[in-house]
């Protein structure tokens, strides 16, 4: 059966809603100035997004405290704030750990964290990749030891988004029954977060460092599949959010070339600058069908989402990329400027095209998937 | 503008097994059979009454379709080499012709009895088709034709075509063209064979050596050959539909067939690697086709279509050369061989080409970026129209055609 991909009124209003509160909340003033910020967005906009909006618990269950919300709705929300270059802990905590928690963690855990995401008041981050940079799950080697009735983690976690303010970290780790996730509070014993200086100014990232440090494991078995439907939701979800910031940069290369005067004409004239933004045109177009397709999948019941959400992400983080980087070409000199938001941009782009793994890694899925 | 007539699809299926009672598809041919069908007035139900049609909302034809293939295990489609008669020649007629001549021409096109053609494209007009050079001369109640047309499928065995060309040469360019009719048989018209890159000739060189063409089969008023001619191009539009495959997979399936059977041991592994991920690009290519014709669908359905059903011609031409360009090198070294060979023939498009051969559809594939609109064109259409780039400053709107610089 083909997916219909169809947006309904209500889904429109909720993309008209989130436009208009992220124009209102995230200018690009605004968002220089929560970049610059150690923990990289605004909390009373957070509480805003999540109280007023009941964003943040999009896609958590109504039962806790969320708005039971489908891949569907997030794409659009997760679109919107591409575009806005939001900063906030949406992906990592909204989704990514929400996502985990809802797969893998037990009732008692969903109960407290899920909700405390969905309220604003937790953040919650996944302690995933590891210093050897592999996204698959093979690559994940740190040791979970039990230790009388307790669990202590002993090795160190990359790239983990928002880590260095998270109040709770999920760490993925190997047990003798496989991979499991594992919960750390921030303070614990042996804990150390170092926020890491970001190639995208706008998602902080930091190092975590375990030594000997007591967590709870919250899983019951091995989590293998269910990480790798976890890791794919999120991918889908950032696809969309790449979409988002294609368009922009798609937006204002058009709007430059269409101002911007050389030789007696608008540069938008020559087919030099014309077919550049054709081009960036369609690799748009074809990543909005490839994210949207991957979050219609995860909403619904179809079970090739691995392969939507790899296909989406290969697509979606080149399209981006293309898009960014040939908006700072359009705008020449000034596109290679501070001043202007063009790298923030690109710099998004490329830094999401590399997490969770880049395109060649997600076509090597796709490959996989399909059995070639 | 279209007002449709009512009818209920029970009296369309009662008419339609009328005209079963009397011509049935398993027991006559098909040119018996659509001439009965056109008399009913079920060859094209959205034509009006008296010319194969019933004034009704063209999504009724389904309702004829369903209804004879429920009483028929034999269906009498549309002929292939009827496809243009059909699609642009019957509409231009019903729009712009005399009484006279739909009634001459129309039922001939849907029995499949006289062929169709366009002549439009010239070797100086190509994507500049309004550029046009062929001259039509008055002389009493004729026009004088000299000139020659190109890439005219079907020229052969047509009995018509349908051809624009220029009744005065000191106006603007599209200003002074005219649409005619032209009587393939017609004395002066000669027909070669257009040999191309697989050896084949889909296509026709028409060449016009003072050809009479009588006044009453120019199609809308003199010098108004442009209108009519972008009426026949939209239906063209709707006849060629939009590409791509529907099923998962569809698209790119020959190539992937191709890599699961290719020669183990051929290359190393690090080369093995850099290919599959070419193979798989192009997978993901052709889905990316089928979902944004999926997604133009449904936006359709919701009435809030966007650009992407304009993007889908560009980047369908240009990722269907590079499959076959990939598929070459799954093949290898074997790709030098050419078992289909170079004979030098007719094919009709569709019909009689090995479609299924590899190599083949790699030269073929050359025209998809060039036929219906260059991937250029494309490019300008999509900066122009759809993101409101401004337009080149142009030097042939405004003047005389005769004074438009030429190759």
């Amino acid at each position: 059966m083909p997916i219909d991909m169809s947006f309904t009124e209500e889904h429109e209003e909720l993309r008209a809603t989130v436009r208009a509160f992220l124009v209102e909340v995230s200018d690009e003033q605004a968002v220089r100035e929560h970049m610059s910020s150690e923990r990289g967005y605004d909390r009373d906009i957070w509480r805003r997004l999540a109280e007023q909006l009941g964003l943040a618990g999009l896609i958590i269950p109504e039962e806790h405290g969320g708005a039971g919300a489908s891949f569907v709705e997030l794409l659009i929300a997760m679109e919107e704030m591409g575009r806005a270059l939001l900063c906030s802990p949406y992906l990592g905590t909204s989704v990514f750990a929400a996502s985990a928690l809802l797969a893998c963690a037990d009732e008692a855990t969903q109960k407290e964290l899920l909700a405390g995401i969905a309220s604003g008041e937790k953040i919650v981050s996944v302690a995933w990749v590891e210093p050897n940079g592999r996204w698959d799950l093979a690559g994940i080697e740190l040791q979970a030891r039990a230790k009388d009735d307790l669990w202590e983690l002993d090795g160190a976690k990359s790239w983990v988004l928002d880590g260095h303010s998270a109040d709770t970290l999920l760490v993925v780790a190997r047990t003798d029954e496989g991979l499991e996730l594992f919960r750390v509070d921030a303070g614990a014993e042996g804990l150390s977060r170092e926020l890491v200086p970001s190639l995208d100014l706008t998602r902080k990232l930091a190092q975590i460092d375990l030594a000997a440090t007591p967590a709870s494991r919250v899983s019951r078995g091995d989590q293998t599949a269910a990480l790798e439907q976890v890791l794919a939701l999120t991918k889908a979800a950032l696809a969309a959010e790449q979409v988002g910031g294609a368009e922009k940069c798609l937006e204002m290369a058009v709007e430059y070339a269409k101002t911007r005067l050389q030789f007696g004409r608008p540069i938008g004239s020559y087919q030099a600058i014309k077919h550049k933004c054709a081009d960036m045109l369609v690799q748009v177009e074809l990543a909005k069908s490839a994210a949207y397709n991957a979050c219609f999948v995860a909403a619904g019941e179809e079970d090739d989402l691995l392969e939507a959400a790899a296909l989406a992400k290969a697509h979606c983080s080149e399209a981006y990329f293309l898009a960014a980087a040939e908006c700072i070409q359009i705008h020449g000199g000034m596109g290679f400027t501070w001043e202007l938001p063009i790298h923030l941009y690109f710099k998004r782009a490329k830094a999401s095209e590399l997490f969770f793994g880049d395109a060649a890694l997600q076509r090597e899925i796709v490959a996989d998937q399909i059995g070639i | 503008m279209a007002e449709y007539n009512e009818m209920s699809d029970e009296v369309l299926r009662e008419r339609t097994r009328a005209l079963l009672e009397e011509a049935h598809p398993e027991k006559c041919d098909s040119v018996t059979f659509r001439r009965a069908q056109y008399e009913h007035g079920l060859a094209w139900v959205h034509f009006p009454e008296g010319y194969g049609g019933l004034g009704l909302n063209p999504r009724m034809n389904v309702v004829v379709y369903d209804e004879i293939t429920k009483h028929s295990k034999v269906v009498h489609h549309d002929p292939g080499e009827a496809i243009i008669g059909i699609g642009m020649g019957a509409p231009v007629v019903l729009t712009y012709g005399t009484d006279e001549m739909k009634k001459r021409l129309l039922p001939k096109i849907f029995s499949g009895e006289e062929i169709w053609c366009q002549l439009f494209s010239e070797p100086g007009a190509g994507s500049d088709v309004a550029g046009l050079a062929t001259s039509a001369v008055r002389d009493g109640d004729d026009w004088i034709l000299n000139g020659q047309k190109v890439w005219t499928t079907l020229a052969h065995i047509s009995r018509w075509g349908m051809l624009i060309a220029r009744t005065d040469p000191d106006v603007p360019k599209h200003d002074g063209l005219s649409y005619f009719i032209l009587d393939m048989r017609a004395p002066g018209v000669e027909i070669r064979p257009l040999y191309q890159i697989t050896g084949e000739a889909e296509f026709n060189e028409v060449f016009m050596t003072d050809v009479r063409i009588p006044n009453s089969h120019m199609l809308g008023k003199e010098g108004q050959g442009w209108r009519v001619a972008i009426t026949t191009l939209m239906n063209e539009r709707v006849a060629i539909g939009g590409g791509g495959s529907k099923k998962k997979g569809g698209g790119s399936a020959p190539l992937i067939k191709l890599w699961k059977d290719r020669k183990p041991g051929a290359r190393s592994a690090a080369q093995e690697a850099i290919l599959r991920d070419k193979v798989t690009r192009c997978y993901i290519e052709n889905e990316l086709l089928r979902m944004t014709s999926q997604r133009a669908r449904a936006a359709q359905k919701s009435g809030n279509p966007g650009p992407e059903g304009s993007v889908s011609k560009l980047a369908h031409a240009e990722s269907l050369k590079r499959m076959w360009e990939v598929a070459m090198d799954v093949m290898g070294s074997d790709a030098l061989a050419f078992e289909h060979g170079y004979e030098l023939r007719r094919s009709t498009p569709g019909i009689d080409t090995p479609r299924g051969l590899a190599k083949y559809q790699f030269l073929r594939s050359r025209a998809n970026s060039i036929e219906g609109g260059t991937s250029e064109i494309m490019r300008n259409i999509l900066g122009e129209r759809v993101l409101g780039l401004p337009g080149e400053p142009r030097v042939d709107k405004t003047v005389p055609w005769k004074d438009v610089p030429r190759s």
